[in-house]
Formats: C-alpha cells, sequence, structure tokens
C-alpha cells in the first residue's frame, strides 16, 4: 500500500530496570522514501528508539509498525523491511570483509549463490572491493563504518537505520558516503539516521525530528524549521531547542 | 521452494564448522592431548598394574569414559564461548536483526557445538585404538548416548553463555561444576566398587548416567540399567531444551 508508512511509532515507552525512562510516550512517522534525521544530545533517547524498531531492545508499551508490519506482532516479517547500522563495530574482526557480508545475507534466506553478486556490487561502491578477503581487523576505521554499511544493505531493505554512521570519519570520507545514501534514497530506499554531525543532518535530510530526554521537541520538515528560525544553522536551531542556546 | 529459515541456520552451521577448522588447534588438538596422557598414565602405567573392571582390561573400560568426557567438554566449552563471545563483541546482533526466528538462532549455536563435539569424539575413539582393542555391542546406543549427551551439553554452554557477564562467568561452571561431576561420574572407575554410601551418592549425577550408556553401547557392561540411563539424559535433555528455547524467545542478556 502506497499509503503505508516505512515506520509509524505510536506512544512508546521504555523504562529501563535501572529506573532510567528512555523515552516517554514517543510518536513518530517516516513516510516511504523519506530521508529522515533522528537529532538529540547524549543519553536523549535515540538509539533507544532505533533499537526498538530494529528489534533489538524492548519497550516498555507503546506499538511500532515497519512498512505496515507491527514488531510485537509480525517481529521476523518486520525485520525483513529493515537494515541497520549500529553505533559500535559488531562484526567478527577474525572474519574477512566479504563472509561478513555473504553471512548476513544468508540470515536473511539468501543463498550464498544469490548474495555473492550483491556482495561484490556493494564492496565495490563502498571502496572495499581490495579488502574483501582481508581480516575486517584490518580496516581503518572509515572502511569498518563502510563494511556495516554494505552489511545492512546486502538484502537490499526498505528502511535503513544509520545509528551515528559518521562517527569519527574523516572530511573527505563522509562526503563520499552522503553522496551514497543520497543515491541510495534516490532510489527508493527510506534512510532514518541519527547523528551528532548537525551539518550532515541539514544536508541530507527532507525530514527531521529532536529528542531530548525521552521526549520529541519537534518535527518537521528540514527546509520549513530552517525558514521558521530565519537563516539560523540547524546547529543554532537544535541548541535553543534543547536549552543550550 | 527455499526456506529462509533453513538458509539462515545453514549459514550458522557452516560458519561454525569454518570456524571449528581454521582454529583446530585450539578447538580439536588439545582433546587428543589430554585424552593420550590419560590412556599413557591411567590405561598404561597405572592400569596395567590393575585387575579387570566389569571383564574388561582397565583401558578397555576408560575408553567409553574418556571419549564421553571430551564430548561434554567440547560441546559445553564451543557454545559458551562462541555465544559469550558473540554476545560480549555484539556479534549477535547481526542474528537477532535479522528475521531468523529465535530457535533457529538456538539450533545454530547448539549444532556447533555438537559438531565440535563429535569431531573430537571421533578422534579420540581413533587415538584409543592405537592402545587397546574396542569392541561394539551397539553402535544405534553409541551413536544416541554421542548425539544427545553432545545436545545436552551444547544447551547447558548456552545456558552459562546467557547469564554470563563476564568471561570469569564462562570458566566457573565448567571449573567447579563440570570438571568435579564428569571426574566423579564413573569415568575411571565402576560405582560398583564404591562403599555404598558413596554408591548412592554416584547416582544422583546425570553424568553418570550418560557415561555408562555410553559405556553399555561399546562394552555391553554399565552400573545402572541402559533404558534408565536414556531416561535421565533424555529428560534433562528436553529440560535444558525448553528452558534454552524460552531463554531465548525472552531475549534474556540479549535484548536490554
Amino acid at each position: 500500500m502506497a499509503d503505508t508508512p516505512a515506520i509509524l511509532i505510536k506512544d512508546v515507552k521504555k523504562k529501563y530496570p535501572t529506573g532510567t525512562e528512555a523515552l516517554k510516550g514517543v510518536s513518530l512517522t517516516v513516510p516511504k522514501g523519506d530521508f529522515f534525521a533522528f537529532l538529540g544530545p547524549n543519553g536523549a533517547g535515540k538509539t533507544t528508539l532505533i533499537g526498538i524498531i530494529a528489534g533489538l531492545t524492548l519497550k516498555t508499551s507503546g506499538t511500532v509498525e515497519v512498512c505496515g508490519a507491527s514488531v510485537d506482532t509480525a517481529p521476523d516479517h518486520a525485520k525483513t523491511y529493515i537494515g541497520l547500522v549500529p553505533q559500535e563495530f559488531n562484526f567478527n574482526i577474525f572474519e574477512k570483509v566479504e563472509d561478513i557480508i555473504i553471512n548476513q545475507a544468508g540470515y536473511y534466506g539468501m543463498t550464498r549463490t544469490e548474495a555473492k553478486p550483491k556482495t561484490d556490487e556493494l564492496l565495490k561502491q563502498l571502496g572495499l572491493w581490495e579488502k574483501r578477503q582481508m581480516p575486517s581487523q584490518t580496516l581503518s576505521g572509515g572502511m569498518k563504518r563502510r563494511l556495516m554499511i554494505a552489511r545492512a544493505l546486502v538484502h537490499s531493505p526498505q528502511v535503513l537505520l544509520l545509528d551515528e554512521p559518521t562517527a569519527g570519519v574523516d572530511v573527505e570520507l563522509r562526503r563520499g558516503m552522503w553522496e551514497f545514501l543520497n543515491k541510495l534514497n534516490a532510489s527508493g530506499t527510506t534512510i532514518i539516521l541519527t547523528t551528532h554531525y548537525l551539518e550532515e543532518a541539514e544536508q541530507l535530510s527532507k525530514n527531521v525530528a529532536i529528542i531530548n530526554k525521552g521526549e520529541i521537541i519537534t518535527n518537521e520538515p528540514t527546509k520549513e524549521l530552517l525558514a521558521k528560525h530565519h537563516g539560523k544553522s540547524l546547529e543554532d536551531i537544535f541548541l535553543e531547542l534543547i536549552g543550550h542556546a | 521452494m527455499k526456506n529462509p529459515a533453513l538458509i539462515g541456520y545453514y549459514t550458522m552451521v557452516r560458519k561454525a564448522t569454518v570456524r571449528i577448522i581454521r582454529i583446530w588447534s585450539q578447538t580439536l588438538l588439545p582433546p587428543i592431548v589430554t585424552t593420550t596422557l590419560y590412556f599413557i598414565v591411567f590405561g598404561t602405567f597405572i592400569g596395567s598394574q590393575l585387575a579387570s573392571v566389569s571383564g574388561h582390561s582397565y583401558m578397555e573400560f576408560i575408553v567409553p569414559g574418556l571419549v564421553m568426557m571430551s564430548i561434554i567438554t567440547s560441546s559445553y566449552m564451543n557454545t559458551v564461548s562462541t555465544f559469550y563471545f558473540e554476545k560480549w563483541q555484539r556479534t549477535i546482533d547481526e542474528m537477532l536483526v535479522s528475521p531468523m526466528p529465535s530457535w533457529v538462532i538456538m539450533l545454530g549455536f547448539v549444532s556447533g557445538g555438537v559438531i565440535r563435539a563429535i569431531l573430537v569424539g571421533i578422534l579420540v575413539v581413533i587415538v584409543a585404538l592405537f592402545f587397546t582393542h574396542l569392541a561394539v555391542t551397539s553402535f544405534l546406543i553409541v551413536l544416541v548416548a554421542a548425539f544427545l549427551t553432545a545436545f545436552l551439553f551444547a544447551l547447558a554452554g548456552l545456558v552459562n553463555g546467557f547469564f554470563a557477564k563476564s568471561f570469569d562467568a564462562i570458566s566457573i561452571v565448567p571449573t567447579f561444576v563440570l570438571t568435579p561431576l564428569t571426574y566423579l561420574g564413573g569415568v575411571f572407575y565402576s560405582v560398583n566398587q564404591l562403599p555404598p554410601f558413596f554408591r548412592d551418592l554416584s547416582l544422583v549425577n546425570p553424568i553418570l548416567y550418560m557415561v555408562n550408556l555410553f559405556r553399555y553401547g561399546f562394552l555391553g557392561v554399565s552400573d545402572v540399567p541402559p533404558a534408565t540411563a536414556f531416561l535421565v539424559l533424555a529428560a534433562f535433555t528436553i529440560g535444558f531444551l525448553v528452558l534454552t528455547t524460552w531463554l531465548f524467545a525472552r531475549g534474556t542478556g540479549l535484548k536490554h
């Protein structure tokens, strides 16, 4: 259905066993094809929400749907739509670059024969082709980030969740990643991005939400948000909204 | 028609097998060296001075127990170490974000433990043949006992991995629980030779039943009725299977 949003989040709350309320009733709708920036200071609840969408974090209450599939009643179906690039490197450092991607495809039900061409294509697009037979621990920081993007895309997900994908990446490489992500979005993949580089969000996103202390404090088209604040940068607006201006 | 869950399972098993073979000096070699020493010291040096046990030479008597000991240790250590390492490094998220059902992920880990245990078991039997003749009374009993025991301890390793919060925690159970129970499980002696109190005490040790069922498959002798031994093994396996499936479905120690 064309009207089904990529992500539909209703009144999601998360309280950790320690008592920390990470999310206090978050509601969000991300339409299909969007490039959505999800911003907030450290500890605001961004990674928690990404974890809930991806099935890695248990919510306390509320509902989440991915392309119409509920993460509660049809979790395995919902997961087929998602590709996740986590904040921390989480691949096996002893495994070969190519094997990491092919194995991930296997977990999504693709045979090795089916996964190989897509893996080769991604390795070439992301500049990892020469390193495909190397153990992943030999890659540079930027290459490891790109490997995680390749791994997340091998099953051609409809929604790509990127949690701080350019952290620790140099300017040149970051620009290259922006270009890659823009092309991916143009080809129809919905992208949800959390980042600390507000320039990145300003450049890439169509819509933006800012979360602070577990609550959404703004959620609107990026251009409208910038226009409303009369030429201020997204960074100035962000600091103003979270009360640090 | 292709089955995505089956492909996911195959991917996990293939990865586990490649790992076991790639690091053979850590996964396959140590139990061979250890059991060879047991065969030399206990079987040849000490065993040659001992009377026969249950109608078999001491060397013949201890071989099934030593094979079973290797199977137990290998299956347990394989799952507890790979599962905890993947949990610690968060590599397990690769599987948790995928549409593979949790029971498939569980079976993938368990199969890795079973494969390693069976490979080690075969290698130890081959080594044993250099020291003694080994008769087989029932291949079926040998295979069932080996498979079920490997499966059970692979599950037990996973349970340990779920609750482990440090690398120390994955060595506590093998050192302080598994090793004493194995040594006291009739690997080196027949419990019928013990005083009545210690014989009865030995009967609460589940490993005794596994060792004896396996020994019955080879030598046709057992300290406990083989049917009872099979039932104990099957009951523990089902119990751990239910527990592990439940822990996986809840995401214990995996999801916050």
